[in-house]
């Protein structure tokens, strides 16, 4: 038997029992069975996680490793996703490990009330997650060059293709500021709280066209097929610009508090 | 793209479906930056949070972040990493290349007499490290006074 500690993944209520089902047989981090620690209402979801994976040096190394990090970030969001299917959960960070189930008890007593307490705030919410990409000329594969003005040389014909890319590519800028602002006003009348994401434009960002908006929504269940329908329509005719919505998710990114006052929700 | 949406009359233990986004097939850019950049934050037992991951794992997460929001953070390293650094190399590359040609052309457009002195200098001159446009271009692509951020914390 390796030595283990436990992996906390999030904290929830479950005053009528049923969550331990909605964990039966799903594979944890490092493929284990998932358990809940419990304190009187509450409980935080764990598993064990082999020791030498997980101290502190070993958990830097590993880190740094991509493979390692999304077989952990998906099992870890798995877990999160089994869970919220059933009620509302506060997810932990990636990677909050503790030596026993018993440290997880005494953090999950000494913290009762505040979990408690954000726990009601985001119940029956959900998350969204709302993109903008922004599909520029070189990005879409535009008709090559325009046919060029009989009367141009090549080399000005050459330029002046590259002013009209240049153009175009404004005007899909300009179209994106557009849609941003109709996504906001769609939003409002359905999303109580925003945070916003980095622009996704590293190598992990897939999908055609340049990202410029990444924004994640907080959404009241009986909102949710409104705000996706209302934020999808907000590029509706305009061609440059590509609006993606993801979820629902979890509430990842309002598990903690907002420091400021929630968006103003519009009245209908 | 978008998957289906779960069905939802309004209460937890009737709803079913994908949930978590998309589940398993969800873009591993989406859920890094969730379950690295947000979720609460509590130091567990091995003691390796917020200041650790957020250093650590920079280089993952430039993989998914903004690189433009990490220059404006003064983090720029990267760009001296071979490994992380061929993609903005190739780009820098192309645009000098682009540059000498468009140069070239210029140059051989005026010894012909067909382009007016100067008219499209700035054809010219534009091509300016990528990142400086892109910043800019993102910036006007942000309308949004009311913003707030707490991805920062």
């Amino acid at each position: 038997m390796t030595a283990t500690m436990s992996y906390a993944y999030a904290v929830a209520r479950d005053d009528d029992d049923t969550l331990a089902r909605a964990l039966s047989g799903l594979p944890g981090v490092a493929d284990a069975p998932v358990h809940l620690v419990r304190q009187g209402e509450m409980v935080v979801a764990v598993s064990p996680v082999p020791e030498q994976d997980f101290q502190e040096s070993a958990l830097r190394a590993h880190l740094e490793d991509l493979e390692w990090l999304e077989s952990v970030a998906r099992a870890h969001h798995r877990v999160i996703g089994a869970l919220a299917e059933r009620t509302t959960v506060l997810p932990l960070r990636l990677a909050t490990v503790y030596l026993d189930d018993e440290r997880v008890r005494q953090m999950l007593d000494a913290r009762q009330e505040a979990f408690a307490g954000r726990l009601s705030e985001l119940t029956a919410h959900t998350e969204w997650g709302v993109k903008i990409y922004v599909e520029t000329p070189a990005a879409t594969e535009r008709p090559a060059a325009p046919p060029a003005a009989a009367d141009l040389s090549p080399g000005r014909a050459y330029l002046s293709h590259r002013r009209a890319q240049r153009h175009a590519r404004e005007d899909a800028y300009r179209e994106a500021e557009e849609v941003a602002r109709r996504v906001e006003d769609a939003a409002r009348h359905h999303a109580v709280d925003r945070v916003q994401h980095r622009a996704q434009q590293g190598e992990l960002a897939r999908g055609p066209g340049e990202n410029v908006i990444n924004d994640a929504y907080l959404v009241p269940v009986g909102h949710a097929e409104g705000f996706r329908a209302d934020v999808l329509r907000a590029a509706e005719g305009l061609t440059g610009v590509r609006v993606e919505v993801t979820g629902p998710w979890a509430p990842y990114s309002f598990a903690t508090p907002p420091e400021t006052e929630p968006m103003k929700r519009a009245a209908p | 793209m978008n998957e289906p949406v779960a069905r939802r009359t309004g209460d937890y233990p009737s709803r079913a479906g994908p949930y978590g986004g998309q589940g398993s097939s969800a873009n591993l850019a989406d859920i890094l930056e969730r379950v690295l950049d947000k979720g609460i934050v509590i130091a567990g037992d091995i003691q390796i949070n917020l200041l650790d991951i957020e250093l650590l794992t920079i280089k993952l997460r430039l993989l998914v972040a903004s690189v433009d929001k990490a220059k404006e953070m003064g983090i720029d390293w990267w760009e001296h990493d071979p490994a992380l650094s061929s993609r903005a190399a190739d780009g820098y590359h192309s645009l000098a290349e682009e540059n000498r040609r468009l140069r070239a052309e210029i140059e051989a457009l005026r010894e012909g007499d067909e382009l007016p002195p100067a008219e499209d200098e700035d054809e010219e001159r534009r091509p300016a490290p990528r990142r400086a446009a892109r910043t800019s271009r993102a910036k006007r692509a942000e309308p949004r006074p009311r913003s707030k951020r707490r991805d920062e914390s």
